[in-house]
């Protein structure tokens, strides 16, 4: 034993400088980091795999891979430009309708709502979060895309019909139903990083803004919503990385159908849906790699988005800290 | 001073500012109610057709040849409680002692990297991890099973466990491990007996969110454990799920199946809420207490 | 921990009881309500010995069987010659049931059944009719009101045997449509939103209003969908049913290639439905000691007098009773490691 942890290698692990300590307090600390190292390592395997796979797509198609939108697995040509225009859109859509409710969501269970409402209403947007993406989908296919068909369409078609974005046959499933979806789905996600950017502010200021003479809305647009702006950004980024990878609920919802269309009503494709529709009946190899670097791609846009909304939402919070 | 000050109709000004503050408050109590609404729906939906298709043959019997009414969904309720319970009997202990070295170690490189790891792959969407589990346990077991299914699940559920560890384990206060440390009790003894027993209610709610994250996960089981009619006798083969099972009975044409997606779902958000209401209630009861 | 190691014994205790052999296929969902229903009654007559089957769409059954993670494929589309190039071992083409593609629609106003041809077909699957109120559609079914709503059209994500069967019979009627999508398990559709596997496609029927799409009979049939009759290649409108799929089978019978690889859609006759097709079960010509013996006494069993009179309830047509003796000494050929 005394010679394995003699071992240059065994010692790189140990703690350094505390040679006195009990050998089963080294033991321990030794599984525990072989431990760590190992999560660390299937990290690192997960992305030399994905490489891997998708390797022979790029070798094939190099950046023509991302800029055409041709998917057909029998003359085995694919380019992914539709799933990207799909997963763009469709998220984009679902922030855009997610982020004034969200943060209105914020400020009305922090700022008005009285206590016992606000917790109430609180939980129920939280669990929002916990209900597993399959159910959003059967939701979608038997709810929402009905109302979608029968009056939320034929009712904006009505009034903007001559829009391009809202022409079209009224298929009800779409990347409009998947946006919507997408929508309810990230609200839990930027309504509660919200609250707590709200909360980081101290309620000097909001006492400040009030002593002022303001009315609770002016309060809260000055003192609140003004100076967490960044926060708020963060908080919407990072709802986009979720809603980038959103799968289920989406392929269940958005019609499939890899193509590029001015119309919101159009079915549609993402990124994600593509690979959960056809990975596991690929007819190819190419087919295959195909679909791994479609999830290679989704995988490092995914981390871009991530990685700058942890990065924005750790500034602004230390922000705040150095000034309370 | 003697001038008076030029007349200005402060009532009708302050009046709209007053206004403009109510229609703020509406508009937001409305949006909020809008927010709430999709839960209180899906809840409505989940109960109003599922609750009629629950009965005891759906838990324990197999599913009908297909357009056939009747069957059950049993193979499928077997199969996630397997593989979740696959997952978790490496997951769980994993996680924890990844986190335990997180809060215990965790100042080196190795714990920063574990860190970003984790949050990484944390937020990795789960069908790269299917992927993944494809590529490393179907393609050299030539074949979907339960052991694929699970090993995705463990990947989701490790770096879930880890972080939640970590967080609730900085919460012991130092005195406890000096104490402990000053008694000359070795420091794995102070770490298992006294840090994590310590904290077991605190770390089953942890373990519990990630359960709830992994019972629900669909997304990477589609090409790991994939689907089976009939029970999977052996972890090698492919098996059925839950989640899977709404999928697949969701986007079918048979009323039959619907209703059994439907049961199947209200099982499942059953579960997780519940999971989820518990850890609520723990966690709530511990603040509590600190309070 | 305790607890759940026990969650755990439990939870392989019980299915354990079960079956000795678990035979895997995967691929057609053309005929996946009978060979669900085969492969359930089957256990009755073997029930040391079950057959999980996976409806994942022909084109990623022959995938699975040419990766070996499956005992046997199932396509209606006959493999194609690259595709019979990558198997290390020669594939059998056993030919199961014959079955038809229905044109399917959900229009609740109309209550009478509905006629179309081959070319207007052609011609809403390429986008170039787009109203049911269309003129050619009114023509051919004079005395019914159509509504004047758009067709949403509908078709298969998957690679997809239904798909080919109806793609090539597309490709014969209409010019435009073979030179510019042409025939194939999965192809570029004009038009439409993709659902998955005949259940996905028929599940989008049911679900919207005014929609069109191609789905395997029964699933028209059991899930009360209404289909349009189709004017076949002597002119006439002819429904889907097993009789008239028959009568499609006819002229092939007389010069079946050897391997059974054959296209009947557009058939002659005047009773002929003109897009239908057999489907296949694919399996290596020889196969491995381990559940070989299983897979060739499947196969027996599946074109015996008492397997093929299910396929009539389900509205599929049982094989006509000159090919099975071929397939039977087909069947004979395959040889066990």
């Amino acid at each position: 034993m005394e010679q394995l942890l003699a071992l240059p290698i065994v010692r790189s692990f140990l703690p350094q400088g505390r040679k006195e300590i009990h050998l089963g307090d080294r033991l321990f600390y030794l599984s525990l980091k072989s431990l760590s190292v190992l999560i660390i390592l299937s990290l690192c395997a997960l992305v030399y795999l994905l490489w891997g796979m998708a390797t022979p797509a790029f070798a094939k198609f190099g950046w023509g891979f991302f800029t055409t939108s041709t998917w057909n697995p029998v003359t085995e040509a694919f380019g992914s430009l539709a799933f990207i225009y799909g997963t763009v859109v469709s998220s984009l859509l679902g922030l855009l309708i997610a982020t004034p409710v969200s943060i209105a969501v914020a400020l009305f269970l922090n700022e008005v709502a009285p206590r016992p409402v606000g917790t109430v209403l609180g939980f129920m947007v939280e669990m929002l979060a916990a209900i597993p993406s399959v159910v959003f989908g059967i939701w979608g296919v038997f709810s929402l895309a009905p109302w979608v068909r029968a009056t939320l369409q034929p009712a904006i078609q009505s009034y903007a019909g001559w829009l391009p974005i809202f022409q079209g046959p009224p298929y009800g499933v779409g990347m409009f139903t998947a946006g919507i979806i997408l929508a309810i789905m990230i609200t839990p996600t930027i309504s509660s990083i919200c609250r707590e950017v709200f909360r980081t502010i101290p309620f000097t200021v909001r006492e400040g803004a009030l002593a002022l003479g303001g009315t609770k809305w002016e309060m809260m647009k000055m003192a609140i919503l003004d100076s967490s702006r960044s926060g708020i950004f963060g908080a919407t980024v990072l709802g986009l990385g979720r809603a980038f990878g959103e799968t289920m609920a989406v392929t269940m919802v958005i019609g499939n159908r890899p193509q590029i269309s001015a119309s919101l009503f159009a079915p549609a494709q993402t990124m994600a849906s593509i690979i959960a529709n056809e990975y596991a009946e690929a007819s190819s190899d190419m087919h295959h790699s195909a679909l791994a670097a479609v999830g290679l791609a989704l995988f490092l846009v995914s981390l871009l988005f991530n990685g700058g909304a942890r990065f924005v939402l750790w500034r602004t919070d230390r922000k705040f800290r150095s000034r309370a | 001073m003697n001038e008076p000050l030029p007349s200005f109709d402060l009532q009708r000004f302050d009046g709209r500012r007053r206004w403009k503050n109510r229609l703020a408050i509406v508009v937001l109590t409305l949006l909020t109610t809008l927010a709430v609404w999709p839960f209180v729906s899906i809840l409505k939906y989940v109960i109003e057709r599922g609750y009629p298709a629950l009965t005891w043959t759906l838990f324990t019997n197999l599913p009908k040849p297909v357009g056939e009414a009747g069957g059950g969904i049993a193979n499928a309720l077997v199969g996630s409680i397997t593989m979740v319970a696959l997952a978790s009997v490496v997951g769980i202990p994993a996680g924890i002692f990844a986190g335990a070295y997180l809060s215990e170690f965790g100042r080196g490189k190795v714990a920063t990297t574990l860190r970003f790891t984790c949050d990484l792959l944390v937020s990795v969407p789960s069908i790269i991890i299917g992927l993944f589990a494809y590529t490393l346990i179907v393609i050299p077991m030539k074949g979907f099973s339960a052991y694929a299914g699970a090993f995705a699940m463990l990947m989701i559920q490790v770096p879930m466990v880890t972080r939640t560890t970590e967080e609730i384990l900085k919460l012991v206060p130092q005195h406890l491990r000096e104490a402990g440390l000053a008694l000359g009790i070795p420091r794995w003894k102070v770490i298992l007996r006294i840090v994590l027993r310590g904290s077991l209610s605190g770390l089953t709610t942890g373990v519990m969110l990630a359960l709830a994250r992994i019972l629900g996960e669909t997304a990477p089981l589609l090409f790991t454990a994939f689907n089976n009619r009939f029970w999977s006798e052996k972890l090698n083969q492919p098996t059925a799920s839950l989640p899977v099972l709404i999928y697949t009975y969701a986007i079918s044409p048979f009323d039959d199946w619907h209703a059994q997606a439907w049961a199947a779902a209200l099982v499942l958000v059953l579960f997780v809420l519940l999971l989820n209401v518990a850890t609520r209630l723990i966690l709530g009861r511990r603040a509590d207490i600190r309070h | 921990m305790k607890n759940l190691f026990l969650l755990f014994a439990l939870s392989f205790a019980s299915p354990s009881v079960f079956a000795a052999t678990q035979l895997n296929g995967a691929g057609a969902t053309f005929p996946f309500p009978l060979y669900s229903k085969w492969f359930d009654e089957y256990r009755k007559v073997k029930p040391e010995v079950t057959v999980n089957y996976n409806s994942i769409g022909s084109g990623g059954g022959i995938k699975a069987l040419l990766e070996g993670t499956v005992d046997f494929g199932a396509s209606d589309a006959p493999m194609n010659e690259e595709e019979m190039k990558k198997s290390k071992s020669p594939v059998v083409h056993v030919p199961t049931v014959l079955g038809a593609d229905v044109i399917s629609y959900n229009l609740p106003e109309v209550t009478k059944r509905l006629r179309l041809s081959g070319d207007v077909i052609a011609d809403i699957y390429l986008g170039k009719i787009t109203k049911w109120n269309d003129p050619r559609i009114v023509a051919m079914n004079k005395g019914v009101t159509m509504p004047d709503k758009d067709i949403l059209v509908a078709y298969r994500s998957d690679g997809s045997g239904t798909t080919y069967i109806f793609t090539d019979y597309l490709s014969k009627v209409s010019a435009e449509w073979k030179e510019k999508v042409g025939t194939g398990k999965s192809v570029s559709w004009p038009v439409g939103i993709a659902g998955k596997g005949n259940e996905g496609v028929a599940g989008l029927i049911k679900q919207s209003e005014g929609s069109l799409g191609y789905v395997e009979l029964i699933y028209a049939a059991s899930n009360k969908l209404t289909y349009a009759d189709i004017k076949n290649k002597a002119g006439e409108f002819v429904s889907a049913t097993p009789e008239t799929v028959t009568a499609s089978a006819a002229g092939a019978l007389k010069s079946m290639p050897s391997d059974f690889r054959v296209s009947i859609t557009n058939a002659e006759g005047k009773k002929s439905y003109p897009i239908s097709s057999f489907t296949y079960l694919l399996v290596p010509s020889t196969l491995a000691k381990e559940h070989g013996k299983e897979i060739v006494d499947l196969l027996h069993w599946v074109i015996s007098p008492s397997a093929q009179k299910m396929a009539g309830p389900l509205e599929y047509a049982p094989l006509p009773s000159g090919l099975v003796s071929k397939v039977k000494a087909k069947v004979g050929s395959i040889k066990v490691e």
